[in-house]
């Protein structure tokens, strides 16, 4: 789960990690209000999206009087913002944060992430704030500074001298704010549960401070029962609806552009099934994955979000049963088709325990447009040639 | 032969008496598992499926001599248990939980090499020496006896991977589902090698997902280490960036954890790569009539 900048930037201040003051506005009349409350004479307003690249598409400016901050929040609340991370159709503009203006001397990054690898988490460092971090990793990793903290002994000053020696801080009372700044930010990222923190850009003032200009923060779900401080902060417009509803019924699903809709038994065999689909010519819809226990209505609710999308010319059905016998799925496939109308192709794979039963099943039901397969390679290439045969 | 389990591993259970673990546990003794008792708290002394249920690890590990545990805690738990299955001198836990939380895992997985104790899983199928020994929920039916190894992030790829095998006339010796979670514990890094050395295993088939850089480390490891023909699949090639895909850890971050990556790497460290995993099967055959 993802939260917005000033969402983050509420936890970061109950943490001391010190940003710049700034309050939400929902239309232009509380951003002005907000500007005064704020005081000063530059204000920069922010549209609140869970994307990046808001600057670069017009979503993050700067105004020199109050008037300008209630024109430039008319301007931008309601706008839909395209980034490079929206995707072309951009995101809807709801809130927008008003804050401070920053005397900013220099940008720079600062993220904590999970390291696979080393099975803890790491501090990202980087004198190139303002950029991509993937970019800076890609043009110049040697500008990355990484730090790995054992959560066995947390954050040590050692883990602060090496971030801080590796961006070439040599002012010691620079040195010791930024140590104490990545500290701060270790503890929220180990409190919170969270998957990725990103300060991007991370500033120094004219007066060798340092500020979290902006906040990006993404939560671990599985942890998010013992957060309900974070729950709360979801935003559901943010969400696609669609894998919302999913989800409710206990269904992963993701939409993709393609024509065939998938519908598979755990998420490997859903991948598999995509790129299979794909190996044989055809385009895949979506993912999506009925989970361990495929009956008539967990089908039913999947064949109804498949089918919300008008691009999807065929369904392939591909499960593997284990432990749930086919024989059973089959006759649950048979129930969802009559619960819900199937207007295109379904074709339908059953393996494992009892195969030979549901292929029976099927082929007795003599329902027209649903198509038995043998095995995935067939049941692939059948949905390929119904979705162009139903051009 | 085989890897790391077979019919005279004493098992226990933690999560014994719930559901889950009641449902499985059954299944896992219909196979032929020898399940010598199970743990849950405040149930001690009593009995369920006909095997001893304790109030601790320890106690069930000093009263039956278990060396391996099967795991099926709820996901706020399963650390704990795991913790104190590695302190209790457990070698090997084998979790099923899915949904565990990755910092509990972090602290979990740490507790556990620091113990000696290996760990499978989270949020896995477990593991099935054929016709020996099943730790976990996968469809026992489906792993006829034979000669090949199967390591695999997904559990129905692990399914769909073994029946081509068995219907392509071979078999299984040992198939170990590693899960798809951020944290994991065995890996293909640590398991290649003991198929490597397994007498029965002549053919290995690895399964990957996208997302973190396990199957690059494999990649690198089977060009130095493995003689033995490695087929290999890696699911999310046509997966979109930045988004999850089911498994917690199956996400391509940046340019990082593509499935094309992968492919290349095995491709070129030997391994015989296929695009779709309906020709797992067929791939096997390929290299063991070589």
């Amino acid at each position: 789960m993802n939260i917005h900048e000033y969402q983050a930037k509420q936890i970061f201040a109950q943490y001391g990690v010190p940003t710049p003051r700034g309050i939400v506005a929902n239309t232009p009349e509380e951003a002005v209000k907000a500007a005064h409350e704020l005081g000063g004479n530059i204000w920069v307003v922010k549209a609140q999206i869970h994307a990046g690249g808001r600057g670069l598409g017009g979503g993050v400016k700067l105004a020199k009087s109050i008037e300008e901050v209630e024109q430039l929040a008319r301007e931008i609340l309601g706008m839909t913002l395209v980034t490079h991370q929206t995707g072309p159709e951009g995101k809807l503009v709801q809130k927008v944060y008003i804050e401070e203006g920053a005397d900013i001397q220099d940008e720079l990054y600062l993220g904590v992430v999970l390291d696979r690898a080393k099975e803890m988490p790491v501090i990202m460092a980087s004198t190139e704030g303002g950029m991509e971090i993937e970019k800076v990793a890609e043009e110049s990793p040697d500008k990355i500074v990484k730090v790995a903290v054992d959560p066995a002994i947390g954050f040590q000053p050692f883990h602060g001298r090496e971030l801080v020696f590796g961006l070439g801080i040599t002012d010691k009372n620079e040195q010791k704010k930024f140590m104490q700044f990545a500290s701060k930010l270790y503890n929220v990222y180990m409190d919170k549960d969270a998957e990725m923190i990103e300060i991007n850009p991370l500033i120094k003032t004219g007066a060798g401070d340092f500020l979290a200009l902006d906040g990006k923060m993404g939560f671990d779900d599985s942890a998010l029962y013992r957060h309900p401080e974070i729950e709360e902060m979801r935003d559901i417009s943010e969400e696609d609806p669609d894998e919302r509803e999913a989800a409710q019924y206990g269904l992963s699903y993701i939409a993709l552009d393609g024509e065939i809709g998938c519908m598979v038994n755990g998420a490997g065999l859903a991948m598999g099934t995509m790129d299979t689909i794909n190996y044989m010519g055809g385009t895949p819809a979506n993912f999506l994955d009925v989970g361990g226990k495929a009956n008539a209505e967990t089908v039913a609710k999947g064949f109804e979000i498949i089918l919300k999308n008008p691009k999807v010319k065929a369904i392939f059905v591909n499960i593997f049963g284990g432990i749930v016998r086919c024989d059973r799925i089959a006759n649950g496939i048979l129930e969802a088709t009559k619960m819900v109308d199937v207007h295109v192709p379904v074709v339908v794979r059953l393996d494992g325990t009892n195969a030979e039963e549901a292929a029976e099943i099927l082929a007795n039901a003599n329902i027209p447009n649903v198509i038995p397969a043998t095995d995935l390679a067939d049941g692939a290439k059948k949905a390929v040639e119904a979705a162009k045969g139903a051009k | 032969m085989s890897i790391l389990v077979n019919k005279e591993k004493k098992v226990i259970v933690q999560g014994f008496t719930g559901s889950e673990g009641t449902f499985h546990a059954e299944q896992c003794l219909a196979y032929g598992t020898n399940i010598v008792g199970g743990v849950t708290p405040n149930k001690g002394g009593q009995e369920h499926l006909g095997k001893p249920v304790f109030n601790t690890v320890q106690e069930a590990v000093d009263a039956t001599g278990a060396t391996v545990s099967m795991v099926f805690v709820p996901p706020a738990f399963v650390a704990d248990a795991v913790m104190e299955a590695a302190e209790a001198g457990i070698e090997l836990a084998v979790i099923i939980t899915e949904g565990a939380p990755v910092k509990d895992m972090q602290m979990a997985k740490a507790h556990a090499v620091k113990h000696g104790m290996k760990t499978i899983g989270p949020n896995c199928p477990g593991i099935i020496t054929a016709e020996e020994c099943k730790i976990g929920i996968m469809p026992g039916n489906i792993f006829k006896k034979g000669n090949v190894g199967l390591i695999s992030k997904s559990g129905t790829l692990t399914y769909e991977g073994a029946n081509q095998v068995v219907k392509e006339g071979y078999g299984i010796t040992t198939a170990v589902g590693i899960g798809g979670d951020p944290i994991i514990g065995l890996s293909y890094k640590q398991l290649l090698p003991m198929f490597e050395e397994d007498p029965e295993t002549e053919a290995i088939v690895m399964i990957g997902e996208i997302g973190g850089d396990l199957e690059i480390q494999a990649a690198k490891f089977i060009k130095e280490n493995i003689t033995k023909p490695v087929v290999a699949f890696i699911a999310g090639q046509t997966a979109p960036k930045g988004k999850r895909m089911g498994h917690a850890g199956a996400i391509v971050s940046g340019s990082a954890g593509t499935a094309k990556e992968k492919m290349d790497a095995l491709e070129a460290a030997g391994v015989k790569v296929v695009v779709s995993p309906a020709d797992i099967g067929k791939a096997v055959k390929e290299v063991l009539s070589k």
